[in-house]
């Protein structure tokens, strides 16, 4: 069977067309991913009333709803839970790209690639947590001996794993698939390279506090939702031929309500610490606890409102979260530029003829479909808290400081002393 | 563009083995050397336009090792920048993807990108003292993470907003094999230059090993070979292979005998602010300090001596040479694998009998990282300046307690004598 289907995966190889035009028969053809009613029964039945229009959307409306109760659930059950979700989300975006992989390019048969992908995604999932693990969960690391050598050499330990895998890659390459088989390692690198890292990007959002997480993913969801209502309801100017359904006025739309949205999101979140402390693992009762001093961040101001908005709203002083601030941003970036990370899955679904990335959820397509403006997202919120919020790990500084030499770990000591001493905070003469 | 259809159509319907080739390389041999070898068979004139150009290029890697790290530097970006250049000429050749709007804009601009992104995480630990006298340079060191974070958006939304109907699926293929190239061939070049901030010697000693084993598997194969090793590459054979795996350990071995005596190849690379130059100078570590090793008892019949001076860096020469021979090869077989899948003979035609500077440079990719990550796990530990430059950034608070934490540690380890002051 291997020899007939090899020709045919050949005569099918339409991984070099240049043009997507559907005149020819070979492109016009039905979709790689066929999309089957997925609906459950229940909704079927209790909908079989409404015309086919509103029962579409009642299924999305229903659908949406329950995701919403989903996410709500999740975050009530704690980080751990969290974290646990956010790997299986991962875990399904990559199966989903991969599977599409696959049919674009006729390629179940390739020898060994199944394993090779899952094992690849073994491996750098493994670097990542890995790298994470030992930042959180130092002190415990410390403890266990197994654990403090695996993450004393952990960067060896997952280059030689990666290593083993690309060998095997390399000894499993076919004479006739040679094209096939880079274009699907190609494939199941750069799927690596977008779902992995941000969803581990997500994960050490999570940690930074839930509020860091919740914000944004929330205000991603909300700039669908309106953009959406805006456009259903005053929708004219189309945006970007990508995406023939979305106008400006949707988008325009959905940028306001999301900043106002994420301005009273971060209001009622930033008074409860189990939202805004950092996430620390406590070694004593073995397990996530949310519990610490709230930075200043979280600390109610007072802000002068400036003189041209006074008499609009009628207040001289208003009093708010320095966090709200920074959710304006994160608004903001949500509806401007998360947008382009659905635009970019669209084309994704244009060149390769699929309808959704999977059939999932019914009325929604694939997770990847609901996941696609999150990419950015993560990775802004990650670069965001890095550039402006949060310094350095201090437990993390010392942990690096204690590898280093005697001489090394006295000139730094002496640097800090003489730096401290200059800024006031430490006395000449102290000795404590 | 109907021709263009046409074409691609027949592509398709083809099988693998029936894709024409891309067109032969043009013979860019210089002249001089084609009047002096024209005597010769052509089999003698490839063998001596091989060698000839082998041992200029080894002349050349001489001439800027002696030139310094700086003009290292420049020459692992410049190859760094023609192998991105021919990976995706590559590209647009097996796409027919010349006309593609913007993209060669778009890949030229997400190398400059992905470069600044690198340079500004080395530059700034290694020119901590001369970028803290500039404001501009301190403010771009802040925010940098942000902002190549903001230059890689532009990036990316120019692309989405180029997305063109016609041609989606070449758009994203191009998409993708840029950003691929970019991780092998930037990340790589990078670690380079971090091996070589390390210390030359840690940029020279992989760099020969591989070099070694090129010529000396490829002399081993060409007088001992039988016995075919792996299909990819059927000129290879498992005599050359082995032969040029023990050939490649002693050669490492003696070679770091060499260097480890000279501090310009083992300090490392500092830069000094006030002659604004980069300095090799320092006292070297007990890596690189002679040491007395007893011969095992094995070992002491054949050889002679039971006691033996060398360098602890030997031994980890004898892990470099290893993977050199032994893994360095694979990075050679996939980039085997590749031509064969693509139907290029070499990756482009820049120098005369060996092909592009791809050809010469893919067993080192592999070796760069794990050298990279050889130094991380077993050699050094963090960098103090950047540690001491994180210090300086935490709050206040944090400031203290670390302060109080690394005091009662050093006092703890006697380091720190319990009434020093300052």
């Amino acid at each position: 069977p291997l020899n007939l289907q090899e020709s045919e995966s050949e005569n099918k190889l339409d991984g070099e067309t240049a043009s997507d035009s559907e005149s020819r028969s070979e492109f016009g053809g039905p979709p790689a991913v066929p999309t089957s009613d997925d609906t459950p029964e229940v909704l079927n039945r209790a909908l079989s009333n409404l015309s086919s229009r509103w029962k579409n959307w009642w299924v999305r409306g229903i659908l949406t709803l329950a995701m919403i109760t989903f996410f709500f659930i999740i975050i009530y059950l704690g980080p751990m839970v969290l974290m646990t979700i956010v790997m299986c989300v991962q875990i399904k975006c990559f199966h989903e790209i991969i599977t599409i992989g696959y049919n674009v390019y006729h390629s179940y048969d390739l020898p060994w690639f199944r394993t090779l992908s899952w094992y690849f995604l073994l491996c750098v999932n493994y670097f990542f947590y890995g790298e994470t693990v030992t930042d959180y969960f130092f002190t415990l690391v410390q403890r266990e001996e197994p654990l403090r050598i695996l993450s004393r050499y952990h960067r060896f330990i997952s280059f030689a794993l990666y290593l083993t895998g690309f060998c095997m890659f390399v000894l499993s390459l076919v004479k006739k698939h040679y094209r096939l088989q880079f274009y699907m390692f190609g494939w199941t690198h750069v799927t690596l390279l977008i779902v992995v890292t941000q969803s581990h990007l997500i994960i050490h959002n999570l940690f930074e506090g839930m509020i860091w997480f919740i914000v944004p993913i929330s205000c991603v969801i909300c700039n669908d939702i309106m953009a959406y209502m805006f456009g259903f309801f005053f929708g004219r100017t189309p945006l970007i031929k990508l995406s023939p359904k979305k106008t400006w006025e949707g988008f325009i739309g959905g940028f306001f309500a999301t900043v106002l949205f994420g301005w009273l999101l971060s209001y009622v979140m930033s008074g409860y610490r189990c939202f805004t402390c950092p996430v620390e693992f406590n070694n004593d009762t073995n397990s996530f606890t949310v519990d610490c001093e709230p930075s200043e961040l979280f600390q109610l101001q007072e802000y002068n409102i400036p003189l041209v908005l006074q008499p609009v709203l009628g207040w001289k002083t208003v009093r708010m979260f320095p966090f709200q601030i920074h959710s304006i941003a994160l608004s903001t970036f949500a509806s401007l530029i998360g947008p382009f990370g659905g635009f970019f899955a669209s084309g994704f679904k244009r060149a390769f003829k699929i309808k959704d990335f999977a059939n999932t959820i019914p009325g929604h397509g694939g997770i990847m479909d609901r996941f696609d403006c999150q990419y950015l997202m993560a990775t802004f919120v990650n670069v965001y808290i890095a550039s402006f919020i949060r310094g350095p790990n201090p437990s993390k500084l010392i942990q690096q400081f204690l590898t280093l030499r005697p001489d090394q770990q006295l000139h730094i000591f002496n640097t800090l002393k003489a730096h401290l001493v200059d800024k006031g905070l430490l006395g000449g003469s102290e000795d404590a | 563009e109907v021709d263009l259809e046409v074409r691609l159509v027949e592509l398709d319907l083809r099988s693998d083995s029936d894709v024409p080739d891309v067109p032969p390389p043009t013979d860019s041999t210089p002249e001089i050397l084609k009047r002096a070898l024209s005597g010769l068979s052509a089999r003698w004139k490839n063998w001596w336009i091989r060698g000839i150009l082998s041992l200029a290029m080894i002349s050349v890697f001489f001439l800027i090792i002696y030139l310094g790290s700086f003009m290292l530097m420049l020459l692992v970006l410049s190859i760094q920048v023609k192998c991105y250049h021919e990976i995706i000429t590559i590209g647009y050749r097996v796409y027919h993807s010349y006309d593609l709007p913007w993209f060669r804009s778009l890949s030229w601009y997400f190398l400059l990108c992905v470069n600044y992104f690198f340079y500004g995480e080395t530059i700034a630990d290694y020119f901590a003292m001369f970028v803290q006298r500039r404001e501009q340079l301190q403010f771009l060191i802040r925010y940098h993470r942000f902002i190549s974070f903001a230059l890689y958006l532009t990036g990316f939304c120019m692309f989405v907003l180029s997305l063109v109907k016609k041609h989606y699926r070449l758009q994203f293929y191009m998409f993708a094999w840029t950003h691929v190239t970019l991780l092998i061939t930037v990340t790589q070049s990078h670690l380079v230059i971090q091996n070589l901030f390390e210390g030359m010697i840690w940029f020279l000693v992989p760099i020969s090993s591989v070099i070694c084993n090129d010529i000396t598997a490829y002399i081993f194969g060409f007088f001992f070979g039988r016995t075919p090793l792996i299909k990819l590459s059927p000129k290879k054979t498992w005599e050359g292979f082995i032969g040029g795996f023990f050939s490649t350990v002693v050669f490492g071995f003696i070679f770091s005998y060499f260097l480890a005596q000279h501090q310009y190849f083992v300090c490392p690379v500092e830069y000094n602010s006030e002659t604004n130059r980069f300095v090799t100078e320092c006292e070297p570590s007990e890596l690189f300090q002679m040491q007395k090793y007893s011969v095992p008892p094995l070992v002491q019949a054949v050889v002679g001596w039971e006691v033996v001076n060398m360098y602890p860096f030997q031994m980890h020469s004898i892990a470099l040479s290893t993977f050199a021979s032994l893994i360095g090869p694979f990075g050679g077989f996939f980039a085997s694998g590749f031509k064969r899948a693509f139907k290029i003979k070499d990756f482009a035609d820049t120098i005369p009998g060996h092909g592009g500077i791809m050809d010469r440079f893919d067993c080192q990719y592999l070796m760069a990282t794990f050298v990279h990550v050889y130094i991380t796990s077993f050699i050094r530990g963090p960098n103090p300046s950047k540690l001491l430059k994180q210090l300086l950034i935490l709050q206040p608070e944090q400031q203290l307690s670390v302060y109080k934490t690394l005091k009662s540690h050093l006092l703890e380890k006697g380091i720190l004598q319990p009434s020093m002051r300052g």
